[in-house]
Order: structure tokens, then sequence, then C-alpha cells
């Protein structure tokens, strides 16, 4: 198979068959991470611009360190020290980085859709980091990825998703994914937290709490934020913890081979308790691992794959 | 100087429809000949001709809701490009908003609006003054300055009144006075979003704004006009719910009329798709059901008038992310085009049509409309077998934020006429 995409905006644009390529491409390179000399030559020449107009830490280092392990030079520009609190329009922004020739143009932005107006307007490649509420391709595609090395596969599982699903990219991202790999995703957390019409998107709205847990091959559970308690949407983390929770007493009804994801970070006793993050169902620092895996395949893909296998 | 409007069918929903010539004289209708009463010596033989054979002539279609944006926001439109768009769509006469900069609550601001519009004389322009002073929703504008100085209506158009104790002083306030109050009805503490919620909002992970921010504020206005017994008028309705609220109050003979724009009787919230900011607006585009709400408004009379809320922005407004770029669309141009697609669609007669774009929204500002000896002759002449592909950039209005660039239309204003003055000629744009 041959790469042709320009970028990767979200999970809706990729076919079944370029996530599987994805997967393969990343399995292929997770053994460098394993190396005594953690490096690659694969990207040495390009160079990957990390513009991150939005809060994060594992998501960057993440991507840094796959174009770091592939030789390629990257660069963070993080939201405080870009031209856009100067004023600069986000299309100048990006036009002005492009004109520095870099390949591959990364962004995270709280706007939805912030990365499809870049790719628009733009030749080099973009990847969305993440855009406000909309999506996050590569977490869902790590977790994916990681849920296949455990399980062997992905069609016919039964995913479930917990939590605040009305404001997560990375629920709308995996929902879109699993469905399309031939997974069963059903959604459950409080209903100020479910979004209209959750089940256009393919998903399935879980009677309670226990269904959602006791039948699911997979566990999805999301951060619970904090600052959503003054927007109405929960009146306190104790009882968030006591009706959404993955609490110890769930934890008991799960299935014995099902697996724990959370995108993190983590709060402890709120959405997950300390056994169900770090006991045996967990999967959730293999998903950091495979993270950086996945994304040095997308640089692969995107920057170098097709040219290398063109001239050999 | 005299125009002889010559083998047209003349329609003026409460007066006539048929055949006949109109003879201005002096800007205003002379008289209205059926064809086969009396003869051709009856007109004076060096009167101008238009010749209105296939032609559709009517009452001069009012827009009672749009935004000149001039003072203060020039780069965005101006009285001139905004009443020559007017002109190419037929519209005889616009009512314009408050949210300039400064803002239309003063005398002098609505002076100085009527006087550029006057020099200019490609639409009569209405202006609309603020309800609150800087549109603040503090303390009330000076309404009785605000007539006096020629505004026909009192609206805070892109806010809302929130206070409902301020709606109701401006509402009594108002009848003292006699102008018409207007209302931008929307409930902040639901709004806030940057689309209609629901399944296109969820896929596309922008905050949603659901119909009850709209309705909640209707049915808050229709109470609050049966109380004052002052009449109220909703803009740009949205929603099924609204719909049904002012349906309900008007069987109740509740003083409450309504207008909507082209936009929410076309397009639903699926045209926002791939963040396409020419179709974000406030209210945003809803759903098919309330689509097909609003059109059965239209139909059965409780939606009074189609108003575009023209409402042009620059390219710098509008190449944003979608959640920071401005609100609205023009709509000037593409509005009798759009309403013509209803009564194709069998929705509406054309009677239906021409009366909630000219004599209903005429009635509701307490201007005159018709084609009736002693009026001024502001006369719109539609060719409705006309089909065009419109073009944005080819348009009059300064702005090109429009959802329907490109789309192709049957049926075009060929003529605006406006106090006896062609003011667009479809086939000749140069020399006006």
């Amino acid at each position: 198979m041959q790469w042709t995409k320009k970028d990767v905006l979200d999970i809706e644009s990729l076919s079944v068959d370029e996530i599987e390529f994805i997967f393969e491409t990343a399995f292929g390179l997770k053994e460098i991470s394993e190396r005594p000399i953690k490096k690659v030559p694969t990207l040495r020449g390009q160079t990957i611009v990390l513009l991150f107009l939005e809060p994060s830490t594992r998501t960057r280092v993440s991507f840094d360190i796959a174009a770091k392990r592939l030789s390629a030079d990257s660069i963070a520009i993080a939201a405080a020290s870009s031209s856009i609190v100067k004023g600069e329009t986000l299309i100048d922004t990006a036009k002005n980085l492009q004109a520095m020739k870099p390949d591959i143009l990364v962004v995270r932005h709280s706007s939805a859709g912030a990365p499809h107006l870049l790719a628009r307007n733009l030749d080099i490649s973009v990847v969305n980091a993440g855009d406000g509420m909309h999506a996050h391709p590569t977490q869902a595609l790590l977790d994916m990825m990681t849920v296949k090395e455990n399980k062997g596969r992905i069609d016919g599982l039964k995913v479930s998703i917990i939590g605040d699903i009305a404001h997560s990219r990375v629920a709308r991202s995996n929902i879109a994914g699993f469905t399309k790999m031939g997974a069963r995703v059903s959604v459950a957390g409080p209903p100020t937290m479910m979004p209209a019409g959750i089940e256009q998107l393919g998903a399935y709205v879980a009677p309670d709490m226990d269904a959602a847990v006791s039948e699911a091959d997979v566990i999805i559970l999301l951060r619970i934020q904090k600052e959503r308690q003054r927007r109405f949407l929960f009146p306190t983390e104790r009882e968030y913890a006591a009706s959404y929770g993955l609490n110890a007493a769930r934890l008991r009804r799960i299935k014995p081979d099902a697996l724990i994801l959370h995108p993190g970070p983590i709060n402890r006793g709120v959405e997950i308790a300390p056994e169900a993050a770090d006991g045996p169902h967990s999967v959730i620092l293999d998903q950091v691992t495979n993270g950086v895996a996945l994304r040095m395949a997308l640089f692969y893909l995107l920057a170098g794959g097709v040219r290398d296998a063109n001239v050999d | 100087m005299q125009m002889w409007i010559k083998g047209g069918r003349v329609l003026d929903p409460e007066e006539f429809d048929g055949p006949a010539d109109i003879l201005v004289e002096d800007g205003r209708i002379a008289r209205v000949q059926p064809a086969g009463q009396g003869n051709e010596a009856d007109f004076p033989p060096d009167a101008e001709v238009i010749d209105a054979r296939d032609l559709l002539v009517v009452p001069g279609l009012v827009d009672m809701h749009v935004h000149l944006r001039q003072p203060g926001y020039e780069y965005k439109e101006t009285i001139e490009t905004g009443t020559r768009a007017a002109a190419a769509g037929g519209f005889t006469a616009v009512c314009c908003m408050p949210n300039t900069s400064p803002v239309n609550d003063s005398e002098s601001v609505t002076r100085f609006i009527l006087q550029e519009a006057g020099r200019l004389g490609y639409a009569r322009v209405y202006p609309v003054g603020a309800v609150s002073v800087g549109l603040e929703g503090r303390q009330l504008a000076e309404f009785g300055d605000l007539k006096a100085a020629g505004a026909v209506g009192v609206s805070d158009d892109g806010q809302p009144v929130s206070d409902a104790q301020l709606m109701r002083r401006a509402l009594e306030y108002a009848r003292g006075i006699g102008i018409c109050v207007i209302s931008h009805c929307e409930e902040m503490a639901l709004a806030g979003g940057a689309m209609n919620e629901g399944a296109v909002s969820t896929r596309l992970g922008l905050a949603g704004i659901p119909n009850a921010a709209e309705s909640i504020m209707v049915m808050r206005d229709i109470a609050l006009s049966e109380l004052t017994s002052t009449p109220v008028h909703i803009a740009h309705v949205s929603t099924r719910q609204s719909v049904e609220a002012i349906r309900a109050a008007k069987a109740a003979s509740i003083a409450v009329t309504a207008e909507t724009a082209p936009h929410y009787f076309t397009l639903t919230h699926e045209a926002v798709n791939a963040y396409d900011t020419h179709a974000k607006m406030n209210p945003p585009l809803r759903t098919e059901a309330d689509r097909q709400a609003v059109i059965a408004g239209l139909a059965d009379g409780t939606i009074d008038a189609v108003a575009t809320d023209h409402a042009p922005h620059g390219v710098l407004d509008k190449e944003l992310e979608f959640d920071q770029a401005a609100n609205g669309i023009i709509g000037l141009e593409t509005a009798l085009s759009l309403g013509l697609r209803l009564v194709e669609a069998g929705h509406l007669s054309l009677r239906q049509l021409v009366s909630a774009m000219s004599k209903n929204p005429a009635r509701i500002i307490k201007k005159t409309c018709g084609l009736v000896p002693g009026l001024p002759a502001d006369i719109t002449l539609i060719d409705l077998s006309a089909r065009y592909t419109y073009h944005a950039a080819d348009g009059y209005s300064k702005a090109r934020n429009t959802p329907f660039d490109g789309w192709q239309f049957k049926g075009r204003a060929r003529y605006t006429i406006v106090g006896g003055q062609k003011v667009f000629d479809s086939q000749n744009h140069a020399n006006l």
C-alpha cells in the first residue's frame, strides 16, 4: 500500500486500509524505542513544527520524541510564545511558518476545525493533535493500536467509553475509529455530559453504568475536568466517583480479560480508582508507549515513507 | 418626469392582480390602468416607457432587517454599497439595525444615516434605533428623539434585551412614542455556542445553541406584549417552537408579528459541514424539521415577513477558526430568488411571497406600500423566468460572505424603481 494523504485531520477521513497500514508501520517502528541508541536516520533533513496553541505536555512530548527518534528536526511553539498573542491570525502564523519550509505542521488548537482551516490554506502536511471538542485522531489511533496489540483484533469487540462524552475530542475520535474498525461502541455518563445526537455517530448509549462496565471488552475512561463543575455538569467529584467512576466495586464486575484505557492525565479516585489504574487490566502506560510509535509511523508515512518506497 | 410601465402583470396582493399599465408622475403612482380599459392615448407620449411584458410588477420590496455597517464598519459595507445591493435585489426600502459604531441610539446617528441614504437614492433607508443606550441593556434610549429624527423602530439587534423589566418598559414607552419594537430573541445563558445544537454540532465538536435559547425569549416577549398591550415584532425566527409560540399568540389575538430570513427556509445545520463560516449565523441554521416549520409559518401567515438579516463581513472576520468567526451572511441580492424557490416548490403563492416581502413588513413599520394612485412610485419588476448563476464577487455588496455563491436561480429583479427613478436594471448595470 502507498500512503497518499497529505493531512491527518480526523479519523473519519481515514479508510480502514489506511488505519491498518498505520498500525502495521507503527508496530514495525516500535522496536526502535527499545534500542540502546534510540534513533534512526530515516527523516534526516525533515523539519516538523509542533504548533501547540493549547496547553499540552504529554501529547507534545510524544510528538517531539517521535520526530527525534526518526532524526527529523522538530521545533515546538506554545501559545504564550507565538504571534497569536500579538494579534496575528492563525492562517498568517501558519503561512509564516510554512515560509520557513518545514515538512509537517502538527497543530493543537482550542477551536474545533482549526487544523482543517490550516490544511485548506497550506501546502505542507497538517497533523491534528487535538482541536477543541472535535477530534484527537492520534490518540484514537494509539488507543486502537493498544487494543489490537493486547487483543489481537478490534473487530467484534465491545468498547465502552465512560465520562464527559460531550466535551471530549478523544471520545469522538474513538467512536469514529473503533466503529470503523468493526467494534461496537457504547457510551455512558451523566446525561449532562451526553451530547445531542450521539447515536448518529454510531455509538450506543448504555442503559446504565453497570451494563457499560460489565459487558465491555475495552473500557475507556475520560478525564473529568474539575472546571466543568462550574458549568453545572455535575455536583461534586465525590458523587461523580460514586455514580460514574470505575471504582473497586465496579472493577470486580468487569470481564476477566477486559482492558482499561485512559487518555490521561488521570484523576485518581474520581473517574478511576487506583486499583483500576494500576491493576492487571490497565494498559494506560502501554498507550503512552504506543503513542510514540504511532506518531513515528504517521511522520514516516507523511514525510518519507512513500518517497523511500519509490526510490527502492 | 413621467414613466409608463407598460404591459406587465401588476400584482398588489391587497388591491389588484392582472395585466395593467402604470403611470408614474412626479415620483408617485398616478394611475393603474387594467388592460382593456382606456387606451394608449391616455398615456403621455413623451413618458419614459418601461417594457414590462413578461414581467411581474409588484410593490417595492421592503427588507425590514439589514446591517449597513455605516458608521463605523465601512470596511464591511457602506450605506452606498448596501443600498446598491438592496436595489439589485429588488428592494426599494431597507431597515438598518443600530449596531454600528457609534451605536444608533441617538438623533444624530439617525440623521447621518438618513442624509447619506437620501443623497445616494438607491433605496429608502428606515433606521432602527437602539432600545438601550449603547445596546448595553441598562437604560432606555431616547425613543422620542429617534422617532423625530426618522427612526421607524427600536431594537437591540445582535444583543437580546435580557432584562425582562427593561423589555416591558421599552414596550410601554414605545407605545407612547408610536415606534415599533423589534426583538432579537436569545436567552444568553443557553446560547454561547457556535452553531445549532444537534447531531452536526456533536460530530464537529462545536458548542451548540439549542432551540430553547430562542423560543424561551420569544415566549417571554409574547407575554410582555400581552401584559403591555403593545405590539412586538420577533426578528429572524429560526425554530419550530418559536413558530408554534407565535401561532398560538396570534390565535389569542396578541399583537405579535414575526420575520424569518431566507437562509432559515433554505438551509439546515448540515450546511456547516466542514466548518464553513459562511454557514455561521445567529440564530444558527437549524434542523430540517425547523426549516419545514418556518416554511409552514410563512404559508399560514404566522410569520409575516421575509427579511434578510443582511450581515456583511470582511474576509478577516470570516477566515478564522469557526468559533472565532463573525456571525451572519449577506442576503439582499439573493433573498428574492430564494423566496421564489418556495413559490416554485408550491409552498407559497406568489401573492403570499410578495406580501411577505413588501406589504407586511411595510405595515409593521407603519410605512405605506402598494400599487395605488397617490403612493410613492416604489416598484419592483420581477422576471420570473430569468435563469442565472449568482456570483457573490459580482455583487454590489462590499462583502462576499454568503453560502449561496455559485447557486443557480430562476427569477430575479429586472428593474427596481424608487420614487419614480430607475435605480436598478439587471441588463444595464453601468448607466445607473
